[in-house]
């Protein structure tokens, strides 16, 4: 590791101001360019410190948002939605009493994530953006596409935990399973820059593949600070459920996890489906054809089956991954009927 | 011709205590304590007495290496090739040397020497630096230049074995011999990338498969394992004017001691290797290795300390790992289950190194009258292996274990009776015996029989490994004359807790309690231990502790016995006194008789003898007893028929290891053994890029263990098998422990699947893909 200054901002825009350039931008950029002044922000630093102690970051200067004031904690907002500081570590909510009363859906995906050591450092903003893990991403060997590189090295390499869906270009699954939860309930990003101006967006539409832009997996810009999660009010009766399976159950990376939230009408058919798969593809991974095979049926055995096989409509395993299509087969399965099973 | 005679005639219980104790007649040396009677009758060896130093490594007051700091210290550091096989054109040090924080920069490839000048695997050292601080350290492996030209490369086994593979060595940097064998055949020959084979055979195995009823055979795979020791390889090298002291976590200071002095061209008596707290070796940190050699090589440029720490990544890369394996199994056999023949062919990997052999289980766990075996060594450009916690007999294990049962199947029998039929170990029928009953084998029911995706089975397997002694061990035991003990000896605490255990043999016969004795061990100062590796420690250093125990003990006794006018002979030692033994009144304490010792200290330095009834056999050193070490693990697994997921819910463990000595730590010892067995089986392999040859899982993260959520119920049982061959019948666990987790796994999984998994590790792809489930790629 690199020595690198320190810095605490006190404020949003102050934080912003320093934020010279993303994580993303600094590791695309060719070696040696720009790193003199290259300022990063840092929020629990979990995956920042593993990019730094690779060399695959070699920032001038850290800007830690921990001193900003109003950043953690869950708010029930007016319009019933809960507004999550972006620097709640993942701890915090996975025992907080508003978000496990309200969705102990992420609750519960966030208390199966990494280690308690990691939850009680790691930001849920911070878990968002973090970088893929790909192995070959994370190699500081191999300069890769997605590091400004020329080349895969997933596609004809070691490829047995990476993308089924959207990888022919760049085969990383994105690394949240908060992720693959937020996107199933319609959840939005708040985003900041310097001059105060704030936008929000779609987690979905935040998220960037591959064919827009192959060295990034999300929107955000230099000089702008994700400030908070926004879930929305749940419709009354929504069924949820998320089933993650990794090869381990301590401290592992899901080798798929999926997540659904439907609802019903009075008859018992479904209205609507998010339907999310995490681990399969460079986002988090909407699996149309599934929720098309839910709606205006009614849930049961037959039809979750149906829809997990629906769930794989456009997949296109890698030489090594290809266990990954009936796993995710079953998981979305699996994960409809826990919903269903659900009240 | 009596006044000639050295020894003896002792009886000693011997036979297995849960089946019934007999007794055994023995020649002992005339200085060798009385035998040692079954622990049930003993007050502290056999106990399970808490190891002496487990506060301090709780509260983080044990130094282990990474903690040594010596004033000047400088930090090492160790530049690697980033190829896989190349020719080191230019080295230019010139930048490094001037850098103002560097004090010692070293060569180690050498563009002159057209051997030295090659590097074989990604990780291999170039060069190494000593500098002020460790951040100046890795600054200097920017500045160091390598010109390579690169060379054709292979990193896969099968490849490997290709006559138009690419060559790792030529035939003068080929590494000699094999490890397939013990001790390792030399002159093996050489054909392209393979060294082999090392053959071995009995009896007619032609004849004998033409005689069997039945033949099965399969084809086997192990991965390799990477050692993952909790404590990195470490080590601080001090070099003085007047020698070399090493701190080093090591597996055997005594040895690596020797390795100094050759290698430095020193004598012993300047070289001091000294270990404290240990995080486990598993036979990678065995020798003094090229990191250590880099480091003491530092500190004498320097003039100053060296300290080296491997990271996570050169561990995975460059300290050793359980070797790949592909063997092919025959075994024939009769109606009623008699083996007729066994064939065994096989090829592993090392990379760059020796000992990819697969041990001796097919050789000798089953009695059958004809064999033939041919072993080899492949060559590929990767990390070197080394010995890891039973190296051979456990990929061995994965295949024979798996075959017996596929026999027991075809044959119709239950795998424990036909293993009872065939194999002539008493010892492993009792542990099948006990393990069955505790597994609950009688509910074992055909594959495939729950309802729902979830299917679960019972599996069991069995190991093989010889109880090793080391002749080359030695132990002191000093009495104060303020009536404190000490035992003194280089061997070192790997993690498994042998100081605990030479204190329960001292109090046992000085009638004192485990922590009355005080512990100075890991260091080369106080007599050469045993190392510990091949599960060696136990029946290397208690015997000799015993008797150094027993001797002083006898010094004391003459100073006693003045004191209680009795003769010495009448005395004995209990309870912290010394009293006569048939008038337990007449008594002094063990202080009051140190009190009268005419010198501060007394003091007797025994080594490890003979074993009584003879050994097997003998290599310099070391010696193998007449008894091999048995061990019979029961594995319980669910498999997730739809996810391929396996969890092992239970395992049983019934081991033997003579006397257990302190039953609390072999235990410890056996659930370790079981948790890398399982790990093994189920979630580890080094991944290596074919296109670049480089290890894409260098860490803890993407190389997986098995963690808390992974570990299931084990019950460990431990016979006593006592067999009167020394001054504590005692032998090692360390290794048995983990030979047998794998294939009890994988016939559990069959047992619960009804399909057989061949190759490791069995993660969810492979169950998918053996149960059809993976559809073909379109």
């Amino acid at each position: 590791m690199n020595r690198f200054a320190w810095a605490h901002a006190r404020g949003i825009a102050e934080a912003a101001a320093a934020a010279s350039t993303t994580v993303a931008d600094a590791m695309a950029a060719p070696p040696g360019a720009g790193g003199d002044e290259m300022s990063i922000v840092k929020a629990g630093g979990i995956d920042l410190i593993d990019l730094l102690k690779e060399n695959l970051l070699v920032p001038a200067k850290l800007v830690s948002l921990k001193d900003i004031p109003g950043l953690d904690g869950v708010v029930e907002e007016q319009g019933g939605g809960l507004r999550i500081g972006a620097m709640t570590t993942l701890a915090t909510l996975a025992d907080h009493s508003v978000l496990r009363r309200r969705c102990p859906v992420l609750a519960d995906a966030l208390r199966g994530s990494a280690s308690a050591q990691i939850r009680n450092v790691a930001t849920l903003g911070g878990n968002l953006l973090q970088r893929p893990r790909c192995w070959y991403f994370r190699a500081a060997d191999y300069r890769c596409l997605r590091k400004g590189g020329g080349h895969c090295f997933a596609l004809s390499g070691e490829n047995q935990y990476h993308a089924i869906f959207d990888n022919g270009q760049c085969a990383i699954v994105h690394p949240s399973t908060a992720a693959t939860v937020l996107v199933a309930l319609g959840a939005a990003v708040e985003l900041a820059n310097a001059e105060g101006a704030q936008r929000q967006v779609l987690l979905e539409d935040f998220f960037v593949p591959p064919h827009r832009d192959v060295q990034r997996e999300n929107d955000l810009k230099p000089h702008e600070i994700l400030t908070a999660i926004l879930l929305p009010q749940l419709p009354e009766g929504l069924r949820m459920a998320h089933v993650k399976q990794g090869e381990r159950d301590s401290f592992d990376w899901p080798l798929a996890d999926v997540a659904v939230a439907f609802d019903l009408d009075p008859e018992g058919s479904c209205k609507r489906a998010a339907i999310i798969l995490g681990a399969a593809a460079p986002v988090p991974h909407r699996a149309r054809t599934a929720e098309a095979a839910l709606r205006g049926r009614r849930i049961d055995e037959d039809t979750a089956r149906q829809a997990g096989r629906a769930a794989l409509d456009g997949a296109m395993p890698l030489a090594k991954n290809a266990y990954k299509l009936p796993l995710f087969e079953v998981l979305v399965r699996r994960a409809i009927l826990a919903a269903a099973a659900r009240q | 011709m009596a006044a000639d005679k050295t020894t003896r005639s002792e009886t000693f219980p011997s036979g297995i205590a849960s089946v019934g104790l007999g007794e055994v007649e023995r020649e002992v040396p005339l200085d060798d304590p009385p035998p040692l009677p079954p622990n049930a009758g003993l007050a502290v060896i056999g106990k399970s007495v808490p190891r002496q130093n487990g506060r301090a490594k709780v509260t983080g007051a044990t130094r282990f290496t990474v903690d040594v700091t010596l004033p000047g210290m400088l930090h090492g550091r160790i530049l690697r090739s980033s190829l896989p096989h190349a020719r080191v054109r230019a080295l230019d040090l010139s930048a490094v040397a001037r850098h103002p924080g560097i004090r010692a920069v070293l060569p180690v490839a050498r563009p002159e020497d057209p051997v030295a000048a090659l590097v074989r695997y990604i990780g291999a050292p170039v060069a190494a630096v000593a500098a002020v601080s460790q951040s100046a350290a890795e600054e200097a492996m920017r500045l160091i230049h390598v010109d390579y030209e690169r060379l054709p490369f292979v990193a896969d086994m099968d490849k490997a074995r290709e006559p138009a593979a690419p060559l790792v060595h030529d035939a003068a940097s080929a590494p000699q011999g094999s490890a397939s064998g013990f001790p390792a055949p030399r002159g093996l020959p050489l054909n392209g990338n393979v060294r082999g084979p090392a053959s071995d055979s009995r009896g007619d195995a032609a004849k004998g498969f033409a005689e069997a009823d039945i033949v099965v055979e399969g084809e086997y795979r192990t991965q390799v394992q990477m050692h993952c020791c909790s404590e990195p390889h470490a080590i601080v090298a001090d070099w003085r004017a007047d020698g070399v002291t090493v701190y080093m976590s090591t597996q055997f200071t005594a040895g690596v001691r020797h390795e100094l002095a050759e290698t430095f061209g020193l004598k012993l008596s300047r070289v001091r290797v000294i270990v404290d707290g240990m995080g486990g070796g598993f036979g990678s940190k065995s020798t003094l290795g090229a990191y250590g050699r880099i480091a003491v090589a530092l500190s004498r440029q320097a003039q100053a300390p060296v300290r080296l720490v491997l990271d996570r990544e050169e561990e995975q890369m460059d300290s050793g790992n359980r070797p790949g394996t592909w063997q092919r199994l025959r075994i024939g056999a009769r109606r009623d289950g008699s083996l007729t023949a066994i064939s065994l062919l096989s090829y592993g990997t090392a990379g760059v190194a020796l000992g990819a052999g697969v041990g001796n289980m097919a050789q000798a766990l089953y009695a059958c009258p004809n064999f033939t075996g041919a072993q080899h060594d492949v060559f590929i450009n990767a990390g070197p292996g080394c010995a890891m916690r039973a190296p051979g007999n456990v990929p061995g294990a994965w295949g024979l274990e798996q075959a017996i049962d596929e026999l027991a199947e075809r044959l119709a029998i239950d795998p424990l009776v036909l293993r009872d039929r065939i194999d002539p170990s008493a010892v492993r029928r009792e542990e099948r015996r006990i393990g069955a009953e505790r597994i609950g084998w009688q509910k074992r029911h055909a594959p495939g029989a729950d309802p729902g995706p979830v299917k679960r089975g019972l599996g069991v397997a069995q190991s093989l490994w010889a109880a090793n002694v080391q002749t080359n061990s030695a132990c002191e035991v000093r009495v104060m004359r303020d009536g404190s003990v000490e035992v003194l000896s280089s061997v070192q605490d790997i993690g498994t807790g042998i100081g605990t255990v030479m204190a329960q043999t001292v109090a046992e016969v000085l009638g004192l309690r485990p922590e009355d004795i005080a512990l100075r061990i890991g260091d080369t100062e106080y007599p050469a231990g045993s190392p510990s590796y091949g599960s060696r420690t136990t029946a290397s250093i208690t015997p000799a502790a015993r008797v150094a125990a027993w001797r002083v003990l006898q010094s004391l006794l003459r100073e006693a016995a003045l004191a209680l006018n009795a003769a010495p002979g009448d005395l004995i030692a209990r309870d912290g006194r010394i009293l006569v033994r048939d008038e337990p009144g007449r008594s002094m304490g063990f202080g009051e008789a140190a009190a009268r010792l005419r010198t501060d200290r007394i003091s007797a330095v025994a080594a490890r003898g003979d074993d009584y009834g003879g050994f097997r056999r003998r290599m310099e050193d070391a010696a193998l007893a007449q008894q091999d070490l048995g061990g019979v693990q029961f594995a319980e697994a669910a498999v997730d028929t739809e996810t391929g997921i396996v969890r092992v819910e239970r395992v049983v463990a019934v081991q033997d290891c003579g006397r257990p000595m302190n039953p609390l730590q072999i235990e410890s010892q056996v659930h370790g053994g079981v948790v890398m067995g399982l790990s093994y089986a189920l979630f580890e392999e080094r991944i290596l890029d074919q296109h670049t040859g480089r290890m894409v899982n260098p860490n803890l993260e993407q190389y997986k263990l098995a963690g808390a959520g992974e570990t299931p119920a084990i019950e460990v049982v431990l016979l006593e098998n006592y067999q009167g061959q020394s001054a504590t019948d005692a032998y090692g666990m360390a290794e048995p422990a983990t030979i047998s987790t794998a294939p009890a796994i994988a016939n559990a999984v069959y047992n619960a699947i009804g399909v057989r998994l061949r190759s490791l590790p069995m993660t969810p792809a492979a169950i998918l893909a053996a149960l059809g489930k993976i559809p073909a790629r379109s």
